[in-house]
């Protein structure tokens, strides 16, 4: 049986979309009302599916107390109420998107020893959602 | 290909707790989940079916068919039942969230006849859920052993 495992979990974070090498104008023009130069800020959602043998002796694909211990270690601790363009080393040379964001967490998370990471779904608003499943093949 | 999603909720309560292990390791694995008087989720079932819209119904399946399949099969066994001691077919097994979505694609997929089962999603809690995709595709060439076995935590 192929088992998929997802849990949500959500932090709160400021950004601002604005590309240095970009005019004052085209970046008003790209990002709207992103570009901001005071920021914004959003409740980030984010879902993150592992997957893997369902172990008999416990029933589970992977131990919910080490996953949520990883992703507040490795995501919720490190982006809660932060500010991503000021606090977040790779955001200094990328505009923090939630597109960026979404692969950030991805590559946070992929060493996870529990399970295999299989998707880091990350909803900026209930109307945005990004989806990231790394550049393997036959990831779904 | 279509892909249709059928959605239904049963309530049920259920205990994790593996006899082979001593109470001390039972708490440490299962947390307050192996409470032994047990507790209860309100599950929400997902079941998506695979097709192509038949030309003369413009239909992957009846969908009253899968109402009725649904209600036969699953809410029928496990709504408002203690899963570990009413639910046969969950008999020796932990009935994690991960057991019961394979527990529940075993007993849709050989009666779904039109289209074909593509998946089984269940919702612990809002926050919680598995996708079970049967053994169709092979996800599992990275599966790992149990890795935690000395280590504590909850569910």
């Amino acid at each position: 049986m192929k088992i998929h495992l997802s849990r949500r979990y959500s932090f709160a974070a400021s950004h601002r979309l604005h590309n240095p090498r970009l005019s004052a104008e085209q970046n008003q023009r790209l990002y709207g009302k992103c570009n901001n130069p005071y920021g914004h800020g959003h409740n980030y959602v984010v879902e993150v599916t592992v997957s893997g043998r369902v172990d008999p002796a416990t029933g589970m694909v992977a131990h919910l107390g080490k996953l949520d211990e990883f992703v507040a270690r490795e995501v919720l601790e490190t982006f809660d109420h932060k500010n991503l363009n000021e606090e977040i080393a790779t955001f200094r040379e990328r505009v923090p998107t939630t597109e960026n964001l979404c692969i950030e967490i991805y590559n946070r998370l992929r060493d996870f020893p529990g399970a295999r990471l299989e998707r880091v779904r990350l909803e900026e608003t209930s109307l945005n959602t990004f989806e990231y499943s790394g550049e393997r093949q036959g990831s779904r | 290909m279509i892909y249709l999603t059928r959605k239904i909720e049963f309530s049920a309560s259920h205990l994790y707790h593996n006899p082979a292990f001593s109470a001390e390791e039972n708490r440490r694995v299962f947390g307050k989940c192996n409470n032994p008087h047990g507790h209860g989720h309100n599950y929400v079932l997902e079941v998506t079916v695979a097709g192509t819209p038949d030309p003369n119904t413009g239909m992957v399946l009846d969908l009253k068919e899968l109402k009725e399949i649904l209600q036969r099969e699953i809410i029928e066994r496990m709504d408002h039942r203690f899963l570990n001691y009413e639910v046969p077919e969950l008999a020796g097994q932990i009935p994690t969230c991960e057991n019961i979505a394979a527990v529940i694609w075993k007993l849709l997929d050989p009666k779904i006849t039109e289209g074909t089962l593509h998946r089984v999603r269940l919702y612990e809690t809002p926050d919680l859920f598995v996708d079970c995709y049967g053994d169709s595709e092979s996800g599992l060439e990275n599966a790992q052993e149990s890795v935690w076995e000395n280590e504590g935590g909850a569910r």
